[in-house]
């Protein structure tokens, strides 16, 4: 056999080693982690910082998501930082120097019952007053932007309209973390992978270092960007949080020709379908509803989503499932994430993202760095405190959170 | 599918079961004696470990009745189940 060129790429990052100090640690490497550190970097000028990951840079939820990105949420206070996030997509591409696939392709939130309209309707009026791109569709209008969907009376859960975003669409998730990555290197910020945090040392109510598998890194700032470990982690600084772990599953299919013009999301039918550039069709559900870490959940969810997406998609009946995997969401009471401050001084949570926090990933990273540098919350995550469960001034997206977000 | 022992019906498939959270949440004595963080901690704040977790599960397809298990997050595993109204067996994880 005749040898292959074995010559490997240029790397994206370096792969260093932990330094004994740094002025902030951010404790998860995937999206949220990397954008996080890129914008402490680009927008506040701090670049001794290291993101520590337990495992490989995006291996988590960021390689598991289906991709979805939108803004159409209900609330002002979610409206405003998901379309601050869509923004930053728009634009993200060129300011990462990297292709990230990003496919404006719209998305449907399809409607099935009298109250589905109400709810959805409503939705389109309040985020038309936002700013967000929004209109309704009658179900004619629905087949013309996506043919495949059976428009039909006469089935289970009938398509009665549905709500369309044209901003909205997906990206290729590793080539975001990637991008974000490699520009996070570039300015000199640490990556540092196989390094799990195992210990906050907090002294006098204040951060003031971690431990890790990798040794002790001394910092007086620790951003956590942990998705479902958020509880795991926050535990350490002996934080209780209102948050449950989940297993979320999601699917692809075989390659097939394109079919699927754009994304379609059903909260009654209870499923959300898109085509990767590839080719599969990427599909997505609820959660599980026990809670979980173990990355991997029950096959009859799997079972009752390929039956949604039947009844939705007739076309798809003979596509071949390739692969099913789980990734670990951390759901709050009212389905909006938690990101500020905390009682103790220099450590900042990100977490609550649950279900949706891919399409949130250049948003939050800027607020969330902002949070971090300033050490108060730039005002579109200000909404998003702790204290809300407190106070009572929840945030709830469980209509516009859909299914899953 | 995952079988869940019910202590009064024997094994069964997941899917006829109902999750119930955590387990051992009894409501408070004197609600309007209550500051507002510890009504939000009742009301919102849950444990969420990583390994053994007292739950609560109904057996919604099966005799209709509620119960407790531990049962470990990180793998799945169900360690105890025993009716409600028990104290939380001691088990661990292996």
């Amino acid at each position: 056999m005749t040898p292959v060129n074995v010559e490997h790429p240029d790397f994206l990052w370096r792969n260093p080693d932990p330094a004994p100090g740094y002025d902030v640690v951010v404790v998860g490497g995937g999206g949220h982690g990397l954008a996080t550190a890129y914008y402490l970097a680009r927008n506040h000028g701090i670049r001794r910082v290291a993101v520590l990951e337990k495992g490989w840079l995006a291996g988590g939820n960021m390689a598991r998501n289906t991709t979805i990105i939108r803004s159409n949420y209900l609330w002002d206070e979610s409206a405003a930082i998901y379309e601050h996030a869509l923004k930053l997509w728009e634009g993200l591409e060129e300011d990462l120097g990297y292709p990230l696939l990003f496919s404006q392709r719209g998305v449907l939130n399809l409607a099935h019952t009298l109250q589905d309209v109400r709810e959805t309707r409503r939705r389109v009026y309040a985020n038309q007053l936002n700013g967000v791109d929004a209109e309704w569709l009658e179900p004619e209008q629905v087949a013309e932007v996506c043919p495949i969907v059976n428009t039909s009376p006469d089935v289970r859960h009938p398509v009665l309209g549905a709500t369309y975003q044209p901003r909205a669409g997906i990206a290729k998730h590793d080539y975001v973390a990637w991008g974000f990555a490699r520009r996070a290197d570039e300015y000199g910020i640490d990556l540092i992978q196989d390094c799990e945090v195992t210990g906050l040392d907090i002294r006098g109510g204040r951060i003031v270092g971690v431990d890790t598998t990798r040794g002790r890194i001394a910092t007086g700032k620790v951003a956590l960007a942990a998705a479902g470990h958020t509880s795991v982690l926050a535990a350490m600084a002996g934080l209780r949080l209102p948050l449950q772990s989940h297993p979320l599953q999601a699917l692809v299919s075989e390659l097939l020709e394109p079919v699927h013009p754009t994304v379609v999301m059903s909260n009654a039918v209870h499923v959300y379908v898109s085509q990767a550039h590839k080719g599969e069709l990427v599909m997505g559900a609820g959660i599980d509803s026990q809670n979980g870490y173990g990355q991997r959940g029950s096959f009859h969810i799997i079972e009752r989503q390929m039956a949604a997406a039947l009844e939705l998609f007739p076309v798809f009946a003979r596509a071949h499932l390739l692969r099913s995997w789980a990734g670990i969401v951390d759901t709050t009471p009212d389905a909006s994430p938690i990101v500020g401050l905390t009682p103790v001084a220099g450590l900042y949570l990100n977490c609550g993202w649950g279900t949706g926090g891919f399409k949130a990933t250049p948003g939050v990273g800027w607020c969330f760095a902002h949070t971090v540098a300033h050490d108060r919350p730039h005002p579109y995550n200000a909404p998003f405190t702790l204290e809300r469960f407190t106070s009572g001034a929840l945030v709830d997206e469980h209509g516009a959170a859909a299914v899953a977000h | 599918m995952q079988l869940i022992p019910c202590p009064w019906c024997g094994p069964r498939e997941e899917a006829e079961y109902h999750y119930g959270g955590q387990a051992h949440i009894a409501y408070p004595e004197d609600p309007q004696g209550l500051t507002d963080e510890q009504w939000a901690q009742y009301v919102f704040f849950r444990d969420n470990p990583k390994g053994p977790f007292a739950e609560r599960w109904l057996h919604n397809a099966g005799c209709r009745r509620w119960f407790n298990a531990v049962r470990d997050t990180a793998t799945h595993r169900l360690l105890a189940v025993y009716r409600s109204g028990e104290p939380r067996p001691e088990v661990s994880s292996r």
